[in-house]
């Protein structure tokens, strides 16, 4: 097979700016003169993008609703009251009223759970992707610099789990758990997902273990452990969080995914997944029930999608 | 090329012995017990249960149960369901043609339609269209499918009427046809940003403009020269597309009411039924491997660069 890295986006380390340093007294001077290292001149790039503040924005709204989401309604999300609200219609001009998004099959206001529901989505999100990272990136350094039959090893284990598909895999391990806390979701989703991110790792992290600067840091006597975290480490983040970042809307899309087939989250967690679940029965007559929680999960993966690729621009110097 | 096909079917083997014992550790050694789930709420008798397991073999140690399976497997016998005694290779010839007709389908819709949508965007990089197919595609991935089933069922068969909720005939290509789009808007989305992205790399490589500058027919240097180099990175996400299609269908063979392999993996593991699940993955675990083999050879002929020893 044709050996194709998956870091083809391994970024070359710092990236100097070669401006021609100005006279500072000219009022002609516009950029800083200084050379930028590869993470400022991202953020130059990022600030300047509208695709990655609208998203960030969503983002920073997101977490500050599944922090507090007691700041954005005074209902609760598990007030039922079938006599006055069943399956009750939207009124959209009712702005952060509990009848803002209508009532669903058990009278609950499902503005208030839509609210009350992003803290399952970001939780299981943040806590796969954070675990993901660690675990693959780990695996894939191991794997990318000691190579031989460590990395025969690792990288057979790799394909194993690859072998696996996700949402089969994690349905097969979630239906064995009567009962599902959310790090039994989070768990599961990390135990079958770390491979994408190991493989990222260790694609750059070969790439990175033949430069200059880390034959010259072994040449200099430094031990392996400052190596890979003070020369590698720092020099094959930059794809895996790319890569991390966008696979993050994915762990939140397959956590609402595995709530409504019923093998994830379950009541009495408030999750949309398990909303949309609970909304299908009445698709024909009350389709707000499913369409609300449909669409916030939609919006937040669009939100951490937005925000990957933006990210992914501004760090792969291949694509300006 | 002999060769380097026999040495890649040889490394499969251990992989699928590693996947398919992973699936098979995962559904027997963990908790839940499809005895127990056969007495259902009644009261039973430890002894009676006990006797169920050691006739089913469940009491012996894991991997001498996964070599006993595995052993049967390869002879073709799949094994029989402890609840319906039905033969389980009979419930995989009545699902797997239909999950097959619904994930090709759904697979030559990807193709048609992603790569076209790609091509149209990727001809004219940073145009209206190209950000309008972009803006498209996002919203596409981010929508889970059992979102747009949902959405496509309540606008097409209650608000439009255009057609059933459910798929009434399986055998029908019509009644077919919104579970397809369903199932194959994901990798559609993600071809179309693929194609899209890799040709307009390549609209920009010395030999595009070489072929401009002899004053080749433009449906030529479209057709063959860009598109025969964007398409490997295409081939390489459809390679693994297919399989991954098979386990969408979970979901959406659940919403339209598909009786296919998604259906029937889902129900049998509720059941607890391990041998449908194991012999169910296992075949979805062999159409993955063998279908990124055919990718790799398929690289040969898009690209003549690349020789198999």
């Amino acid at each position: 097979m044709p050996e194709k890295t998956a870091a083809t986006t391994a970024s070359t380390g710092t990236e100097t700016v070669t401006t021609t340093a100005a006279a500072p007294d000219t009022v002609l001077v516009t950029k800083a003169p200084k050379a930028r290292s590869l993470w400022s001149d991202a953020w130059h790039d990022l600030r300047r993008n509208p695709l990655f503040l609208v998203s960030a924005g969503l983002i920073v709204l997101l977490l500050i609703v599944s922090a507090f989401p007691g700041l954005f309604t005074s209902a609760s999300p598990r007030d039922a009251d079938l006599a006055n609200h069943y399956l009750g219609q939207p009124n959209w001009s009712h702005f952060f009223q509990p009848d803002w998004f209508g009532y669903d099959g058990q009278g609950r206001s499902i503005y208030s759970r839509v609210v009350y529901g992003a803290r399952a989505s970001i939780i299981v999100g943040v806590g796969v992707t954070a675990l993901v990272t660690i675990l693959g990136t780990l695996v894939g350094m191991i794997a990318g610099y000691f190579g031989g039959w460590v990395d025969t090893i690792l990288s057979r284990i790799t394909d194993i789990f690859m072998g696996i598909p996700f949402l089969l895999g994690a349905l097969v391990v979630l239906t064995s758990f009567e009962k599902r806390a959310i790090w039994v979701v989070i768990l599961a989703l990390v135990f079958l997902g770390w491979t994408q991110i190991a493989r990222v790792a260790r694609g750059s992290v070969i790439t990175i273990k033949q430069a200059d600067y880390v034959v010259a840091a072994k040449a200099l006597g430094a031990s392996t452990t400052r190596i890979l975290t003070r020369h590698v480490l720092p020099n094959a983040v930059a794809p895996i969080i790319v890569v991390a970042t966008i696979a993050l809307g994915g762990y939140i899309a397959a956590e609402a995914t595995l709530s409504f087939l019923g093998v994830g989250l379950a009541e009495p967690t408030v999750s949309w997944g398990v909303d949309v679940s609970s909304g299908r029965e009445q698709l024909r007559n009350a389709p707000h029930v499913l369409i609300i929680p449909s669409v916030m999960v939609s919006i937040t993966v669009l939100s951490f999608l937005m925000f990957g690729d933006a990210v992914r621009n501004a760090l792969d110097p291949k694509l300006r | 090329m002999g060769r380097y096909v026999a040495r890649r079917l040889l490394q499969m083997i251990p992989v699928f012995i590693g996947s398919t014992f992973l699936i098979f550790a995962m559904m027997y050694a963990l908790p839940g017990d499809p005895v127990r789930a056969l007495m259902g709420d009644q009261a039973y008798d430890p002894a009676v249960v006990a006797s169920i397991r050691s006739d089913l073999g469940l009491d012996q140690p894991l991997w001498q149960q996964y070599l006993t399976y595995m052993s049967n497997l390869v002879q073709g016998d799949f094994g029989t369901e402890i609840a319906s005694k039905r033969e389980i290779a009979d419930i995989i010839a009545q699902a797997f043609p239909i999950t097959l007709r619904l994930t090709l389908f759904a697979f030559t819709f990807t193709v048609l339609v992603g790569i076209g949508l790609g091509v149209i965007a990727g001809l004219r990089p940073d145009s209206v269209r190209d950000r309008g197919l972009l803006a498209l595609t996002l919203v596409l991935i981010s929508m889970p499918s059992f979102v747009l089933g949902y959405l496509m069922q309540y606008i097409f068969a209650f608000q439009l009427g255009v057609t059933t909720a459910t798929v009434q005939d399986s055998e029908n290509f019509g009644d077919l046809m919104l579970p397809a789009i369903v199932l194959g808007s994901l990798s559609l989305a993600y071809v179309a940003r693929l194609t899209r992205t890799s040709m307009a790399e390549n609209l920009r490589s010395d030999y595009m403009r070489t072929a401009v500058a002899k004053g080749l027919p433009r449906h030529r240097i479209i057709g063959v020269h860009l598109m025969r180099n964007s398409l490997v990175p295409v081939v390489t996400f459809l390679g693994t597309d297919i399989g991954n299609l098979m386990t969408g269908a979970i979901v959406t063979e659940g919403i339209f009411n598909v009786q296919g392999i998604g259906k029937t993996i889902f129900d049998a593991l509720t059941r607890r039924e391990g041998a449908t699940v194991v012999g169910i993955a296992s075949l979805i675990v062999l159409v993955y491997l063998l279908t990124s083999l055919l990718v790799d050879l398929l690289y040969a002929v898009l690209d003549p660069r690349i020789r198999y020893a």
